[in-house]
């Protein structure tokens, strides 16, 4: 077929044991957008490692404009005229806009630093992407890094543009512009495969969409014969309702109050600014905000492991600032604290079950033996209630799936009746049925009059799940908002600091937000 | 037409015990077999060779008593070398650590000697395992209050331990008796550790240091959480360890143990000391611990092959006249090879036929035709 | 003044092999691979290059053996760390170990050997025109024997190389993050290989300094600790060549000092003073670790094997 731009065929790949794509098939046309649409672990990204040549299938064919290829590392996909937009963006942090754009191609062997400049600054006018070519990545934000990535396929002439889950990390503000270069690029007759969860987008942007569940193709299906409900039942393989319940209680006491809360880096920057707010028992608390927001210090520095400047967290009548992680563990403080990096802070990945499940227990212990028996019942009941996939409990947590890693974590971190939950990004890389799983693990704890405080990064999961929504930007609360009554793109204006729309009433009950916008 | 072939690595599924374990034994033999080109290249039968070593190594009850006696050092320090190795501490100080834990026996072994026998040696071990800790406290408190690299400091910090036993030996504390031989006077008996079973006892301490850190890792809030520090600092640090406290206690256990080694050898082996006092260990028990998966068991059976390569080296150096440093080379190109085995216990390699392609696009595409 | 020219003269000399050793280890671990075997490379550099010296008599075939040999160590370590991804830490230290063996394997017959005649005359100082009547920098700098002269090429052509050009560039991105630059279309297993191999060779000739010039004679174990040295001499230079030069020569000096202040008559034990060097080191290590900056730190990826389809 001539317009057809890519087909792969019959493609297969697995990791280990897992197989990640069984008999694959795809064709992107020339001139249309294409999404993938899938849940998590659906093998959407996989396949699109194979056509930037990061994987190499198993076993099947590719075809770009009619010949077949076989890619030996992505240099080869460059040449072959695709483009592939990570997920978690490819750039040297150190190197500048220009010096990214640049690398891996075809220079003269001594740099010509101005020329380049110029070089780069014409093509970012002729495609209305603005970029300073000599800022370095490192003091870039969310949405200058994935411009400086669309830059760079584009300086590599790509023909064929694949975005991985682009818009997971920008404002709806940021999504709009993204999806204006995307229609663009199509109109200049490029292809555009853009991998995706969300119906939404699906149906702002695709011409054709391309369904994928667990390793294999559903159907390939045009935009105008389908609907949401139609693709969502392709995406699950059964009726699905995608709505999350929010379940109401009655607001109580505070169990947590945060007071001008302030803490710097290590290079002295003020990463959280004065933060004031309250978590009341039985509230499902979000915190929206662009990635690196301060997000991460917040929850790190309620937990007592990021050094506070000044403020106060006031928990049962007692303020935890200054107090060490162990202490607060060992009083008795139910506090729990759920990172968002899995296995590199919250668990021991080549440890089993059982000696992750005792990391929160042993410190209770007393003497100066460590006594596995109550962790190895433990495991079993977190095994039972969560129902985990797992050979056994001295199965290592690193051969665990993703979801099941992230069940254990919980798993745990429940065991201990805690009456305040922290949690980051709890489903980041979960099928749709485990985050549907921990949705209703959260309902069920917020029912008990838990106070959880939900870091989140899909704005509509937010606005369903949540009672409140506290906005930050810079290390700034710029709003917080009752969920129930704001639409996204006004959440989009406060996390760019826009605005702040904390609502009067809001304000008089709460009585926590900040004023000012950040800067 | 050609098929042309590459090569790839795939990521195995769980490998089990079994097949690692062949895996290493594996890597071992080849690199006899390598080990063997070198020994061709010297004009001598590498099979004649190997036996001579066995024998070296075994032949004899006295020389089997000399290997136990070179394997009791190698144990314990790799016993410490592994505590620290297991937090990702990378303490390869040990024989700097040696070396100050000798000294610091030495000094109550020849100027304050005036006790019984038992408490004399109980003096002397106290002695040697802290200076032995104290020395490798120093980069363990750079490392825990700054980061600083712990791998260069502690090399460094072996010459320096070196160089001041030089100083010691041909200065202040040169036997005057040794007529002008650059010598530090032998120790009185009652600092020498006794014999049992014609070995000094250092063998039991051996053993029941093996039983000992084996408990001490495996069974203790200490020993868990150097595991955890050693994979994830920052799951360390979440669950509320002491991050600091358990560098530096870990590490002076690390550094102890290393002087206990020093004054062992300065009391059984040597009855004195001298810069030749380390001989070698703190580096050579670097290889053991890892080949021993710092697993305090394996250590013991790693330790004792390790001394009968020592023991069997130096034995075909006088019937072969090999130099000693053949036995060190070994050493080197075993490591290698089981280092490179690792990546055959996690990874496969296949073979992927590479398809015809000019063929195999026209039948597509007029599959796609119809 | 005599004094101080003299100094600084044999301190140049004296942080010569330092200088080839740092030189290699940084482009080394701008490649993301931290190779603890410079002390071994040194060795194995410093041995074959003198016994091919002492063979052949000729300068060149020597030094090009000590690069050779400096490289087949690396070669070693390369393959084991880049294609079986072993951990790098322990198969540098295992270089070490091996090298040092090698050395002592292959130069038995030869220790204590002097480096033979024609080769001292070819390594002797020699005045580049001009630069040489500078005062004060001209003797210092400008009247030294070739390989120092090499040793400062080295440095700048490095220099030049890494900052300047697009390989350069490369080679940073592979060391910072080989995931972003392979997807960028950088051959990160080449470059790992080759700038490894080349930083073996350089340290190579770091050992070969030592054994045909320096002492001029084969030791035991002739490196003494300078291979460690230089693996803190690169975090003290931040990975730039440029301050390597500095840096080595800022450790010759203190590598000589002792026989200075020895001659005035000050009366130290040789002992106190051979630590020095290490003494020197550690505080320099500690210094730099207690301020951390972006900028200042080394490369990112620098210890950590790199597979594509690791997931």
């Amino acid at each position: 077929m001539e317009n057809n731009y890519i087909s792969m065929k019959n493609i297969n790949k697995s990791f280990g044991k897992v197989v990640a794509n069984k008999n694959i098939n795809l064709d992107v046309r020339k001139g249309e957008i294409h999404a993938l649409l899938g849940e998590n672990g659906a093998g959407k990204s996989t396949l699109m490692n194979m056509l930037s040549g990061v994987y190499t299938p198993d076993s099947g064919s590719i075809f770009i404009k009619g010949r077949e290829i076989q890619f030996a590392a992505p240099k080869d996909a460059i040449k072959a005229g695709i483009g592939m937009i990570y997920q978690h963006f490819k750039l040297i942090d150190v190197l500048t806009a220009k010096e990214n754009i640049i690398l891996g191609q075809k220079n003269s062997f001594f740099l010509n630093e101005k020329v380049l400049s110029q070089k780069i600054k014409d093509m970012s006018v002729r495609f209305g992407l603005d970029i300073d070519p000599d800022k370095k990545v490192y003091n870039m934000s969310v949405g200058e890094k994935q411009t400086l990535e669309i830059l760079k396929v584009l300086y590599r002439g790509a023909e064929i543009l694949i975005l991985d889950e682009p818009t997971a990390v920008l404002t709806p503000q940021e999504t709009e512009k993204l999806f204006k270069i995307m229609r663009k690029m199509k109109e200049e007759g490029c292809s555009v495969v853009f991998i995706t969860h969300k119906m939404n987008e699906v149906m702002e942007v695709a011409d054709r969409i391309t369904v994928l569940r667990k390793g294999e193709t559903v159907m390939t299906v045009d935009k105008v014969s389908t609907n949401p409900k139609h693709l969502t039942e392709l995406m699950m393989g059964c009726p699905a309702d995608l709505s999350i319940k929010r379940i109401e209680t009655e607001k109580s006491k505070v169990t947590l109050e945060v007071r001008d809360l302030s803490a710097v880096n290590i290079e002295g920057v003020k990463v959280l600014k004065e933060m004031s707010f309250d978590l009341y028992a039985g509230e499902i608390l979000g915190v929206a905000g662009v990635a690196g927001s301060g997000q991460r210090e917040l929850c790190e520095a309620i937990a007592g492991l990021y050094p506070v400047k000044q403020g106060q967290v006031v928990f049962d009548g007692e303020d935890l600032v200054g107090k060490s992680p162990s202490e607060i563990i060992t009083k008795g403080i139910s506090l729990s604290f759920i990172p968002e990096d899995r296995l590199g802070m919250g668990l021991v990945a080549s440890m089993d079950i059982v000696n992750n499940v005792v990391l929160k227990l042993y410190q209770r212990q007393k003497g100066i033996f460590i006594n596995r028996k109550p962790a190895e019942k433990k495991s079993q009941e977190i095994i039972d209630r969560l129902s985990i996939q797992t050979p056994g409990i001295k199965h290592p947590v690193r051969m665990l799936s993703g979801g099941n890693i992230q069940k254990v974590l919980l798993g745990r971190e429940l065991d201990s009746k805690p009456q305040v939950l922290i949690t980051a990004y709890p489903v980041r890389g979960l099928d749709v049925n485990s985050c549907y799983t921990i949705y209703d693990l959260l309902n069920e704890e917020k029912q008990k009059g838990v106070a959880v405080l939900y870091i989140g990064e899909d704005l509509d999961v937010l606005l369903e799940l949540c009672d409140r929504i506290m906005v930050l930007c810079a290390g700034e609360i710029t709003g917080i908002v009752d969920a129930r009554n704001v639409t996204k793109e006004e959440i989009g204006l406060m996390m760019t600091g826009a605005v702040n729309l904390t609502r009067e009433g809001e304000k008089s009950d709460y009585a926590d937000a900040n004023n000012s916008t950040c800067n | 037409m050609l098929m042309p072939i590459t090569v790839r690595a795939i990521k195995k599924s769980e490998p089990g015990r079994m097949q690692a374990a062949l895996i290493r034994i594996g890597a071992i033999i080849l690199a006899l077999v390598a080990s063997s080109l070198f020994i061709l290249l010297l004009d001598l039968n590498p099979g004649d060779v190997y036996v001579k070593m066995v024998q070296g190594a075994f032949g004899t009850p006295y020389r089997i008593r000399e290997t136990i006696v070179k394997a009791i050092p190698l144990v314990i320090t790799s016993l410490g070398i592994g505590i620290a190795f297991r937090m990702q501490f990378w303490n390869i100080g040990g024989e700097g650590q040696i070396a100050i834990g000798a000294f610091a026996a030495t000094y109550f072994a020849l100027f304050m000697n005036d006790m019984p026998m038992p408490l004399m040696l109980l003096v002397m071990i106290i002695a040697g395992m802290l200076a032995g800790g104290i020395w490798a406290l120093i980069p363990a408190f750079f490392k825990a209050q700054w980061g600083t690299n712990e791998t260069i400091v502690t090399l460094m910090m072996n010459y320096i331990g070196l160089k001041w036993i030089m100083f010691l030996q041909y200065g202040p504390w040169r036997d005057p008796k040794s007529l002008g031989f650059p010598k530090i006077a032998n120790f009185p008996d009652n600092a020498v550790l006794p014999e049992v079973f014609g070995v000094h006892i250092g063998w039991i301490i051996a053993l029941v240091l093996v039983v000992a850190v084996h408990i001490f890792i495996n069974h203790t809030k200490k020993g868990y959480e150097i595991a955890v520090i050693g994979e994830s600092v920052n799951t360390a640090r979440y669950a509320g360890i002491n991050i600091k406290k358990t560098i530096l206690i870990a590490i002076m256990l690390s550094g102890g143990l290393c002087g206990l080694v020093g004054m062992i050898q300065a009391s059984a082996v040597n009855n004195t000391l001298s810069v030749e006092i380390t001989g070698g260990v703190g580096y050579t028990a670097i290889i053991t611990s890892w080949l021993a998966a710092l697993s305090a068991p394996v250590i013991l059976i790693v330790s004792v092959l390790f001394a009968a390569l020592l023991e069997g080296g130096s034995y075909i150096q006088t019937v072969f006249g090999i130099p000693q440093a053949a036995a060190e080379l070994l050493q080197g190109i075993i490591l290698f090879f089981v280092l490179g085995s690792e990546f055959f216990v996690r990874y496969k390699f296949v073979l992927v036929k590479k398809h015809h392609i000019a063929e195999k696009n026209q039948v597509s595409v007029g599959k796609e035709v119809q | 003044m005599e004094a101080l020219i003299s100094f600084l003269h044999a301190a140049i000399v004296a942080g010569t092999p330092l200088l080839f050793a740092t030189l290699g280890e940084i482009i080394t671990e701008r490649s993301g691979n931290l190779n603890l075997g410079v002390e071994g490379m040194m060795l194995m550099g410093a041995v074959m290059g003198f016994m091919v010296g002492l063979s052949t008599g000729s300068a060149s075939l020597a030094l090009l053996t000590a690069m050779v040999a400096g490289a087949g160590g690396a070669l070693i370590f390369a393959f084991i760390t880049i294609t079986l991804r072993a951990n790098q830490t322990v198969a540098g230290l295992t270089l070490t170990i091996f090298g040092s063996g090698f050395a002592d394997f292959v130069g038995q017959d030869l220790v204590g050997q002097i480096a033979p005649e024609g080769l001292r005359m070819f390594f002797r100082p020699y005045t580049i025109p001009l630069l040489g009547d500078i005062p004060l920098i001209g003797p210092v700098l400008f009247r030294q024997d070739v390989f120092v002269y090499l040793g400062y090429v080295s440095a700048i052509l490095l220099g030049i190389y890494l900052f300047k050009t697009s390989w350069g560039m490369n080679l940073r991105a592979v060391g910072e993050n080989p995931g972003a630059a392979d997807a960028a279309g950088v051959n990160v297993t080449l470059y790992k290989y080759v700038h490894t191999l080349v930083g073996g060779a350089l340290c190579g000739l770091g050992g070969a300094y030592l054994s045909l010039v320096y002492v001029p004679a084969l030791q035991e174990g002739v490196t003494a600790g300078r291979g460690w040295i230089a693996v803190a001499l690169v975090i003290f230079a931040t990975w730039n060549p440029y301050k390597a030069l500095f840096g080595a020569f800022l450790f010759g000096g203190l590598d000589i000092i002792g026989f200075r202040i020895q001659n005035l008559g000050i009366n130290i034990s040789q002992y106190f003073i051979d630590m020095l060097p290490y003494l020197v080191t550690i505080t320099v290590l500690v210094v730099v670790s207690m301020r951390k900056s972006r900028e200042k730190a080394g490369p990112k990826a620098c210890g950590i094997p790199y597979f594509r389809e690791e997931r």
